[in-house]
């Protein structure tokens, strides 16, 4: 009992990037255990999945056929049924919004202490993960006891495999029980449709909570007027109500790739970095000199934005609002 | 119809602290109702005030302490709450999501909901997994990270039709059946201010301290899995070229990065 078994994930026919990564950090486990990996791919386009997952590193595909899209009971079900017949060390699962919705179930289900969210892990005879808190502003090692142990990793937290391996691909067959299939996913909605397209911005003012309240926005609308460039935020803007969807960078928003970013009162968290850190120069107004930003930033201004913000205006020529 | 909505007291850190014996100094810690719970909160009341005899009830894990932060769910509208404490929980450092779903298991037994709402996570230790494993637990359907709900056609056709909130700007459109566990994302809806009335009205309202015992639960329910055996501030990495001075240099030095940079003229 010393194997891994990592589930992949795909959407809408294509794989998706994190299941390469999670390759990685398989391959990393089994090195540790001295097992090997099995990588698992359920429903959609098994057979081509499982030819694109057959990188170095990888031991066995194995390709459950059933369905086309994630269905959080079939996957249960599946993973029930591949952990029973390989009876690994490890479950490895991507920290996704697919893997929120069922590996704490199956963890749960084959009674394995749950790890979530990790963004590094080593096995020494017993685990111990590396994981953020209170919105990553601490760092924590977990040690855990006793597996068989079930694991999500973070997504970019390791590279992604390469290479062709020669892995035996085989179809495991699941005896599902459609009775317990009692959710039923019924389609997918683009969101932030609308007259602005972020994604193709080449300068894009952001903003996040430090702008404190709405009628506050006027100040960053007459900058962005002052310089041209397209207002777009991070998500509690977008969650209060105070701007569209549609201008939301990060993991749930849309990925933009200016060719400068101005993030304004924006602290950094990952899931906003994941939505904007291809841009190619990244400059950061904070108050708080440890906002997670700036290690991403080209350029840094530690000072408050209501200060600021109304002088860049005047340097182009424009009127910062009172506010 | 009945729903159960999971609260959590978190504790929030501020700008500034120390760390010290492998956790963050009390006095650099304010406490407040989990962000994500108090829109699983407002999703619970809104189907209160569209529903005809629709109850709901706050549970939450926590000493007497988070009695304040509880009352912020009755003060926006929950009618009842369930506190769950037991000195077998005192020490534990970390409580890992099998013991959260265990111990919510039980009080859903006791409280027989038909739908249950919790954050889809905390966001203090941010394990995002106590919904779905109390799902499992309990035998319920679920969905997670939720942010969109159809209200009536959970009143009137006991299914839960969400909208699951994928990455890149994606949503999943998924029908649930009842009884069901639903992780709430922020941005599902608008949480109101609790009013001065509301406030006071709380005041009179029930939170029911439960312990083990009362819930048929053994002490070892509160044993862990994981143990927390580091906590450190995250070493900065940044090569950012700090623009100095006050605001009108920084502006100044700002400026003419943009025009380097040749996204703005002027």
């Amino acid at each position: 009992m010393s194997d891994v078994l990592a589930v992949a994930e795909h959407r809408r026919g294509e794989l998706r990037d994190v299941s390469f990564e999670l390759v990685t950090a398989g391959r990393e486990l089994a090195d540790a255990t001295g097992g090997d990996l099995h990588v698992a791919v359920v429903g959609g386009d098994t057979d081509s999945f499982a030819d694109a997952l057959n990188r170095e590193g990888v031991d066995q595909l194995h390709a459950v056929e059933y369905g086309e899209e994630f269905n959080h009971d079939v996957y249960v079900q599946a993973t029930e049924a591949l952990f029973g017949d390989l009876d690994p060390e490890f479950l490895v699962v991507p920290n996704s919004v697919n893997g929120l919705d069922y590996a704490p179930a199956i963890a749960n289900k084959l009674g394995l202490p749950y790890v979530s969210d990790a963004v590094d892990v080593e096995y020494d005879g017993s685990l111990t993960a590396t994981r953020e808190m209170y919105g990553s502003k601490v760092e924590t090692t977990i040690e855990v006891a006793e597996g068989p142990y079930a694991v999500s990793i973070r997504g970019g937290e390791w590279p992604a495999a390469e290479g062709v391996g020669d892995a035996d691909v085989s179809a495991f067959d699941v005896d599902f029980d459609e009775d317990a299939i009692r959710s039923t996913v019924t389609g997918f909605e683009e969101v932030g449709a609308g007259d602005v397209d972020i994604s193709e911005a080449e300068f894009l003012v952001s903003i996040g909570r430090g702008i404190e309240e709405e009628e506050n926005l006027p100040l960053i609308e007459a900058l962005v007027e002052a310089t041209d460039a397209t207002l777009s935020s991070s998500r509690p803007i977008v969650d209060n109500g105070w701007l569209p969807k549609n201008r939301q960078v990060g993991q749930s928003g849309k990925q933009v790739t200016p060719d400068v970013y101005l993030a304004i009162g924006i602290s950094g968290a990952v899931q906003h970095v994941a939505g904007m850190k291809g841009a190619e120069t990244i400059i950061a107004v904070n108050t708080d000199p440890d906002a997670p930003i700036f290690d991403i930033a080209d350029y840094g201004v530690v000072g408050d934005l209501f200060d600021v913000v109304p002088a860049l205006i005047e340097e182009f020529g424009g009127d910062a609002p009172d506010v | 119809m009945k729903v159960l909505v999971t609260v959590k007291e978190v504790a929030e850190v501020e700008e500034d602290f120390e760390i010290s014996n492998g956790e963050i100094e009390e006095t650099y810690l304010d406490y407040d109702l989990n962000e994500w719970d108090d829109y699983a909160v407002e999703e619970g009341v809104q189907l209160q005030e569209a529903g005809d005899d629709v109850e709901v009830v706050a549970v939450t894990i926590g000493p007497e302490r988070s009695e304040e932060t509880i009352r912020m769910a009755l003060a926006k509208g929950a009618d009842r709450a369930v506190r769950v404490w037991d000195d077998a929980l005192e020490d534990a450092d970390i409580l890992d999501v099998e013991a959260k779903a265990d111990i919510l298991a039980a009080v859903v037994e006791e409280e027989d909901p038909d739908i249950v709402l919790s954050g889809v996570q905390a966001a203090d230790d941010a394990f995002g997994g106590t919904g779905v494993a109390l799902a499992e637990e309990v035998g319920f359907e679920w969905a997670a990270v939720v942010n969109a709900l159809d209200t009536e056609k959970v009143l009137d056709e006991g299914v839960a039709s969400v909208h699951r909130e994928l990455e890149g700007g994606v949503e999943e459109l998924t029908d649930v059946e009842l009884p069901a566990v639903l992780t709430i994302q922020t941005g599902i809806n608008e949480p109101r201010y609790a009013s001065l009335r509301g406030i006071r009205q709380a005041q009179s309202k029930e939170i029911a301290p439960k312990s083990f015992d009362d819930l048929g639960l053994d002490a070892s329910v509160a044993d862990s899995a994981l143990e927390l055996t580091d906590m450190y501030e995250p070493e900065t990495e940044s090569d950012a070229q700090y623009l100095e001075g006050d605001a009108s240099e920084q502006a100044a030095q700002l400026a003419d990065v943009l025009r380097e940079k040749g996204v703005v003229d002027g």
